[in-house]
């Protein structure tokens, strides 16, 4: 094996065993084949889709609906293990770093775009450098912050965005991390040690453009050009987007069918209807009225399936500066007050996983139970750690939620588990929609406790920290401030050992159980039907169908 | 007849043009970002927003986007959703659909709304009458969606006569005879129930009685003297329904994911998209004037003694 080009399984997020790939010595070999039961290559199938919210271009697209088009064409450094989540090498063929903080990405050779051009370093370094040019305005752009000279390619309006002045032109307009070395190699340096790096690169926004795309960025949007195992042949605007296999295709991502419909449904209880007609192969997600007793278990035997995605939902507490009701030992009080379980049971359908700590576990580092006792119901105990605390001096809680998505039902059940356990009166207060709700938790408005979820980005125990409780980090609602927990992240970061990277990540969410920075609540599911004409129906832990593996019968 | 008509139609003019302007204030005034939750999860970055509202003239005053907005209007240009397709492209998309389901659901409510109060109303207290009507009460009683969920899964899933969705691209009729009957089945109740209390009213005038006696045969009594100007708010009520259903019928609409005008002015609403709801609510304002007009013209064909001269 020495010496060829192939796909090895990389166990860890560690840059020494993305090394050790580099030099073409991996042990791991390509078995994922052998979990597949029998089934043909081949052949049509659909799946449900909803419709992108915006045109699809890889660094602009941060929903779903657009997400998983984009996440079947494209390719990129990296991929994930269907499994695992572990990555393994796509178009690069190493990623070597020594210090965690210069990398050098060498590209396998002839990599291939949809249109037949050679995926060179150019396509990668030239498509970071407009995902992250500020006045370009791509939602991807924050993906690219820890990377060398990201600061200089943003600008700050001088009187906001209400203000009629202009932001003026940045004051770069490449990174001076992102060198090309030659065709096939390119180095990044990132602005401080960061040893999960190549963990991030497998995200779409990291995705390389064709030339094509810097001609025409607007038209390309409606007919992509990646490289990826299926190419996008129309998009019939809400109605479906048609996919066919890559007949070229560079890569070693499966692609058993020839072509992939996403019809766009309005409504999941349309789609799941269609699935039980056999009119739509897939539905990635089941509607209310059949999660009740999980009655699409009886409707979908053996056609169905259940698997924890990487999503939290937590409550934070405003700032100590905004409100200063809500003290750690507060805090760890109402957690316990929260029956995570029966309110599960009662508003969720049984579809969500009590959350024992603040890591998703379809992650690598993920360590059950870091949160203990202070996660679990007990109302006797509660009650007695309020008082330990001196009792709360606010008078009635509040727990605040985007009232235009589904939160009311839940929110309203935690709100009363705390009022019976506590004894202090908790109201659940609907904000009128997203953008709203986050300006209040942004401008420091909002009171009280708040929901706050998380998604990840990319699968690491990284994702989980460092942007919701490193100080002053992106999504830090709360305004978690702990220099202990900050230095393990720094430390964490600059380790070159997966494990002891781990490790140290474990340790910091440690802290964050001792102070509890946040209540965990519980972490997302996601579930899935299909139709009886196609088999081996897998799902990633980003909770989207794997839809190169489907097979029909 | 013909200045009657050119009156109405010069009526439609200042009613367009204030309900135009009370939609758009009204989106306008609706709390609430467009561009929130066009990027998933998390709030969108400041530039983004910029761009956007830049790109849909998000920073004007009111009167001036409105002006902007009417300019275009009249020209037969519906302007672009947020999603940057034409609203014109999508709107006659759509208006192929639901004018079709519409049309299809009024024939399925006249034909046998009509006849089952006929029924009832010649054969008053009997057995029929009894029929239709503890019939049509029990449909009045069941919520749309249940009537459509049950269909849905016994002739779609079950037996699988009919497809259990329309597919979303060339909604073939015969894919929409199911959600057709549907949203007619709850008409079908009032209609019938109209028909019979009319008619009922109606053989107990004096002109009935004149007819039979004069020797005519009850079916032509009925059929001929009673049933015309019994329908005249049997009429009104169907022309209303027209008119409503032609709006849309969100319900019915998502149960068989059907890309009808009703789900394009919710998600418009939802998505804050003012363009698109604009629009859309206008071009409904204008049908429903029209098939407000096409009934009053109806009442005089159906009864003499109303005329528009």
């Amino acid at each position: 094996m020495r010496g060829t080009t192939r796909t090895v399984a990389v166990a860890g997020i560690s840059a020494a065993a993305l090394l050790l790939a580099g030099c073409g010595g991996g042990g791991g070999s390509d078995d994922a084949k052998k979990t597949d039961t029998a089934g043909k290559t081949g052949g049509s199938i659909s799946v449900r889709g909803c419709n992108p919210e915006n045109p699809l271009i890889a660094g602009n697209t941060s929903e779903t609906c657009g997400g998983n088009v984009l996440d079947v064409i494209t390719a990129k450094l990296i991929k994930y293990n269907d499994e695992t989540a572990a990555p393994e090498m796509d178009i690069a063929e190493s990623i070597e770093t020594t210090d965690n903080q210069n990398f050098t990405v060498k590209l396998k050779k002839d990599y291939k775009f949809q249109d037949g051009t050679v995926v060179k370093a150019k396509n990668f370094v030239d498509a970071w450098n407009y995902t992250a040019y500020g006045p370009n305005a791509q939602l991807g752009s924050y993906f690219f912050e820890p990377i060398e000279g990201y600061a200089d390619l943003q600008s700050e309006d001088p009187d906001g965005p209400d203000g009629p002045q202009k932001a003026p032109d940045p004051k770069a307009k490449e990174m001076s991390g992102l060198k090309v070395v030659d065709d096939n190699t390119f180095t990044i340096k990132t602005a401080a040690k960061v040893s999960n790096l190549p963990v991030r690169l497998g995200y779409t926004a990291f995705s390389p453009q064709p030339d094509a795309f810097f001609s025409d960025p607007k038209g390309f949007g409606d007919k992509p050009i990646a490289a990826g195992p299926y190419k996008l042949d129309t998009w019939t605007k809400n109605a479906e987007i048609k996919l066919s296999k890559f007949a070229d295709y560079s890569g070693d991502k499966k692609a058993n069918v020839d072509n992939i419909t996403f019809k766009i449904y309005q409504d999941s209880g349309a789609a799941y209807a269609d699935v039980l007609a056999n009119q739509l192969d897939v539905t990635d997600e089941i509607p209310a009225s059949a999660q009740i007793d999980a009655k699409y278990k009886t409707d979908l035997p053996d056609r169905n399936l259940q698997k924890p995605v990487g999503v939290i939902q937590t409550i934070t507490t405003a700032p100590k500066s905004v409100d200063p009701n809500y003290p750690p030992e507060v805090r760890k009080a109402i957690s316990m007050a929260i029956d995570r379980e029966g309110i599960i049971k009662a508003i969720f359908n049984g579809t969500r996983q009590p959350a024992t700590g603040w890591v998703s576990p379809v992650v690598d580092g993920y360590k059950p139970d870091v949160c203990g006792e202070f996660c679990k119901f007990d109302p006797a105990k509660a009650k007695a750690q309020l008082e330990k605390a001196g009792g709360f001096k606010g008078g009635k809680m509040t727990l605040s939620y985007n009232a235009d998505a589904s939160h009311k039902e839940w929110t309203e059940a935690t709100c009363n588990s705390i009022k019976n356990a506590l004894g202090v009166d908790c109201v659940a207060t609907g904000v009128v929609d997203f953008s709203t709700f986050r300006k209040q938790i942004h401008d420091h408005k909002m009171k009280g406790m708040f929901r706050t979820g998380w998604q990840m980005d990319y699968p690491s125990i990284e994702n989980f920290l460092t942007p919701i409780y490193g100080k002053g980090a992106s999504s830090n609602d709360g305004e978690y401030n702990n220099p202990a927990f900050d230095a393990k992240l720094a430390e964490a970061a600059a380790a070159t050992d997966a494990a002891e990277s781990n490790k140290l990540y474990q340790e910091a969410e440690a802290l964050l159980a001792q102070d509890m920075a946040s209540i965990p609540l519980w972490y997302g599911t996601t579930t899935m039907g299909w139709s009886d004409k196609v088999t081996n129906v897998k799902v990633t832990p980003f909770g989207v169908p794997d839809y190169g593996s489907i097979t029909l019968k | 007849m013909g200045k009657y008509i050119v009156r109405r139609l010069l009526q439609m003019i200042p009613v367009v043009l204030g309900a135009t302007f009370i939609i758009f204030a009204m989106v306008f005034a609706l709390p609430g970002d467009p561009t929130s939750g066009k990027c998933g999860e998390r709030p969108c970055s400041a530039e983004y927003v910029a761009k956007f509202r830049e790109e849909h003239n998000l920073n004007d005053p009111l009167l001036i986007q409105y002006g902007k907005y009417l300019g275009k209007f009249a020209q037969g240009d519906l302007g672009t959703n947020y999603y940057g397709i034409p609203v014109k492209e999508d709107l006659a998309k759509r208006y192929t659909i639901t004018g079709r389901l519409a049309i299809m659901a009024i024939a399925f409510e006249t034909f046998i709304g009509i006849l089952a109060g006929v029924l009832a109303g010649v054969r008053k207290g009997r057995f029929v009458d009894n029929l239709v009507t503890v019939s049509t009460l029990f449909v009045i009683s069941i919520p749309v969606f249940v009537i459509g969920v049950f269909l849905q899964y016994l002739f779609g899933i079950k037996w699988g006569i009919f497809p259990a969705t329309v597919p979303s691209l060339e909604a073939s009729t015969f894919s929409l005879i199911l959600p057709a009957f549907v949203l007619g089945s709850l008409s079908v109740a009032y209609v019938a129930r109209l028909t019979r209390t009319n008619l009922v009213e109606n053989l107990r005038a004096d002109y009935v009685r004149t007819a039979v006696a004069k020797g005519l045969t009850k079916r032509r009594a009925v059929g001929v003297h009673t049933l015309r100007n019994s329908l005249i708010p049997v009429v009104t009520f169907i022309g209303a329904d027209f008119g409503a259903l032609l709006g849309g019928a969100i319900v019915t609409e998502r149960i068989f994911n059907i890309q009808g005008v009703g789900g394009y002015i919710w998600k418009g609403i939802n998505s804050r998209d003012g363009i698109a709801v604009v629009s859309t609510v206008t071009v409904l304002v204008i049908v429903y004037l029209l098939v407000n007009l096409l009934v009053d013209l109806l009442y005089g064909v159906l009864d003499p003694r109303i005329s528009h001269e």
